[in-house]
């Protein structure tokens, strides 16, 4: 019985700390989801209605929603195949590797408003030096960027490139675990760089791959901060008020988050922003619960088990 | 001993987790009596959120403060500068330590903080106090109260209009501004410079949405576009001057090339630095901007040769010419005050008093807000200002119509007109009944 007690003190903090910042806000946001709530009466109870809003009468969830996702499906397949590839690539050389591994990871430690800000300048269609290279280069009519809604996410995925450093930390630190014996046995039976990879790398890697992958799955349903400064320098307002339209240009730069948070904290609805946070931790289950049964297929732990 | 140290600090940590911060708190009991003026004699420090962070800014609301010390020389006046936001006035009305009186630049947000009594109704003050509301133009009934409540006073104000570069136009052979929109269209056209690979060097009119002060809500003043109609609903599905403001624009967007403009538009100088934004370099001919503009231009660029005049109106409509938006800064007493009395001597002051007005005005450059202040001869602003005192003080003038959903409504126009500008919308009238349904629906889950 001691020993019970014993533990259950020390683990206490951590237990009133869970309860009070993260099990007592959640359940008072399912609360909250179900009521109307402007912050500034108590809220009133209204049911399902929050629900039913959010999926027959908001255009703009169902754009927040396409955006967030569009953003999962290519940019986290995309900066796990970049850092894999600069992780490979610093598997070769002999000499300098801890500076190009240093050059690599400084990316990451730029503050994201700052990086956000960087990257909006230099993509400026008219006088960054992405477009002067590209028209120099003979590109006719390079692209709007931050300024068209098709290419506004793709400047954001060049930001979101830039600072794999510390996936590819960690995809280094697997490869580099990898036995050599299983390469020298390939390299016996002649296997080519692809088969190689395909038979070795791969499966040694999946793990670690199908690590990042969740992460990455997750951080990118709550991606924010820079699609935030991004969005409002474009409408060219440095505050809030009497910008042009949330998400600009043409709400392609609208994600979840950034909507939940609107919606809560500028339109006075934290009841409708406390139903969409509770869709997003659902939807966020359900996706890492289907990474999870797929990962039995594809993901080999080398103590010799599957999940 | 050692683990009943271990185990002591333990529940150290745990006492000082379970002390530190609560719940939510109770909602402040609302007003007691409203006092009469200037009978307490001991000394009262009241707190005062303002949004202005600049140091000339500061400067012209602190003198109103001294002015108001003098007058009430038991008051002491704590001003807190710079809080920009309303959220972080909306956290402390939720904590119950909001300031005695506070000042926004969110007129927007005005509907919900009345309905919710956030900000304090002010009619029961206006009543025992006999308070004078002809000192205001017209226009200032419409954005300081909503639904039958006053809950805030005008402190300076804005007002939109047209400036014009008279050196660019002069060389094009006009010397007078456009009064039509009809006349604006052929001007831009006229004073547009474009280069030899077809881009702009220089716009006569930018009709782009989201370039500077160009968005639908500001243009719709002018053209006579509602927002509302009298039931609540919203009348941008019903109103024919929206479609008429969405065509004149399309047909300038169509002139210049939607890839040219945002192209212009993505090399536009900061609004805000003294010396950058577009008009003031000549980049652009015309423009519409806000009064403050006068002493951007004075400080930063004061060569520029230009000037000013109420924004062009529909030809059919060019009977209303000399209106234009107006609207800005607000105050009020927000729920919780622990000096209420006291801060309506201030707020009611602060919206009243003559010379406090002018000199504030001279130092933000700024309109201000009431008749016998924008007569005084003691304004000293540029002469291009004087249309915006003429802008004000013309009856037709206001600012949108506004509802419990705050600048929502704007949002859902704002992301509307930018698929509109863009080519991406077939239907206007279809596409505008559907922002006004989405309008409705929003406001109805709000209520």
């Amino acid at each position: 019985m001691k020993r019970y007690t014993t533990a259950a003190l020390f683990m206490s903090p951590w237990i009133i700390g869970f309860s009070v910042f993260i099990l007592y806000p959640a359940l008072a946001s399912l609360y909250y989801s179900f009521t109307n709530y402007d912050l500034l009466s108590t809220p009133s109870f209204v049911g399902l209605d929050n629900y039913r809003f959010m999926f027959t009468k908001d255009p703009q969830f169902w754009q927040a929603m396409r955006n967030t996702i569009w953003m999962i499906c290519v940019g986290v397949p995309l900066s796990m195949l970049v850092a894999l590839g600069t992780a490979m690539l610093l598997t070769r050389p002999r000499r300098g590797v801890k500076g190009y591994r240093t050059i690599l990871f400084l990316p990451t430690m730029a503050p994201p408003v700052a990086a956000a800000l960087a990257f909006f300048v230099i993509f400026n269609p008219a006088t960054g030096p992405v477009n002067q290279l590209l028209s120099g280069i003979g590109i006719k009519n390079p692209p709007l960027w931050f300024y068209d809604p098709f290419w506004s996410k793709w400047g954001l995925l060049f930001l979101g490139l830039w600072v794999v450093g510390q996936t590819m930390i960690i995809y280094l630190a697997g490869l580099l675990d990898v036995p050599r014996q299983l390469y020298e046995a390939a390299d016996i039976e002649g296997a080519s760089p692809w088969q190689k990879f395909r038979h070795v790398t791969f499966p040694s890697l999946s793990p670690v791959l199908f690590f990042t992958l969740v992460i990455g799955v997750i951080a990118g349903f709550q991606y924010f901060t820079q699609a935030y400064v991004a969005s409002f320098a474009v409408s060219g307002q440095a505050t809030e008020e009497a910008s042009a339209a949330v998400g600009s240009p043409q709400g392609s730069l609208l994600f979840y988050s950034i909507y939940l948070y609107l919606k809560g904290f500028s339109d006075f609805r934290m009841g409708y922003a406390s139903a969409m946070a509770w869709m997003l931790l659902l939807l966020t289950l359900a996706c890492t619960a289907l990474l999870i049964r797929s990962s039995r297929h594809w993901v080999h732990y080398q103590a010799g088990g599957f999940r | 001993m050692k683990r009943w140290l271990v185990v002591l600090a333990v529940f150290g940590l745990i006492a000082a987790a379970c002390t530190a911060g609560d719940g939510e708190s109770e909602v402040p009991e609302g007003l007691g009596e409203t006092g009469a003026t200037g009978e307490e004699q001991e000394p009262v420090t009241i707190e005062m959120w303002i949004p202005f962070s600049a140091d000339h800014e500061v400067a012209g609301v602190q003198q109103v403060f001294d002015r108001f010390e003098q007058e009430y020389p038991w008051i002491t006046v704590d001003v807190r500068k710079g809080v920009a936001s309303d959220q972080k006035v909306i956290s402390a009305i939720r904590a119950g330590t909001p300031p005695d009186a506070v000042m926004s630049w969110s007129l927007d947000d005005l509907p919900a903080f009345c309905d919710t009594g956030a900000w304090q109704d002010l009619t029961p003050y206006t009543e025992a106090t006999d308070f004078d509301a002809s000192l205001f133009p017209p226009s200032v009934a419409r954005y300081t109260g909503f639904g039958g409540k006053q809950c805030a006073f005008p402190f300076l104000t804005d007002a939109l209009g047209l400036y014009y570069n008279t050196d660019i136009l002069e060389e094009a052979g006009y010397t007078e501004p456009p009064q039509t929109m009809s006349e604006l269209t052929q001007m831009a056209k006229d004073l547009t410079v474009f280069n030899a690979d077809g881009s702009i060097e220089r716009a006569g009119f930018v009709p782009w949405f989201g370039y500077y002060m160009m968005t639908p809500p500001e243009l719709a003043i002018t053209f006579g576009a509602d927002f509302y109609n009298d039931d609540g609903t919203s009348a941008i599905g019903t109103d024919p001057d929206w479609v008429e403001l969405f065509q004149w624009q399309k047909d300038l967007v169509d002139f210049y090339g939607a890839d040219n403009l945002r192209k212009f538009v993505a090399g536009q100088g900061d609004e805000w630095g003294e010396a950058s934004q577009d008009f003031q370099n000549g980049r652009i001919a015309m423009a519409i901007d806000g009064e403050w503009r006068t002493a951007f231009i004075a400080n930063g660029t004061p060569d520029l040769n230009y000037a000013t005049a109420p924004f062009p109106v529909p030809d059919d409509q060019a009977d209303t010419y000399g209106i234009g938006r107006v609207g800005g800064t607000i105050i009020g007493i927000p729920r919780g005050s622990a000096h209420p009395e006291e801060a309506w001597l201030l707020v009611s002051f602060m919206a009243t008093d003559t010379d406090s007005l002018v000199a504030a005005a001279n130092a933000i450059g700024n309109v201000p807000t009431t008749l016998p202040a924008l007569e005084s001869p003691e304004l000293d602003l540029p002469e291009q200002f004087q249309t915006f005192l003429d802008i004000f003080g013309n009856p037709g003038s206001h600012y949108k119509d506004m509802s419990i959903i705050g600048s929502t409504d704007q949002n859902l126009l704002g992301d509307f007109a930018e698929r509109w500008q863009a080519g991406d919308v077939a239907d206007l009238q279809a596409g505008l009944q559907a922002v006004a349904q989405q309008i409705n629906d929003e406001i109805e889950a709000a209520s």
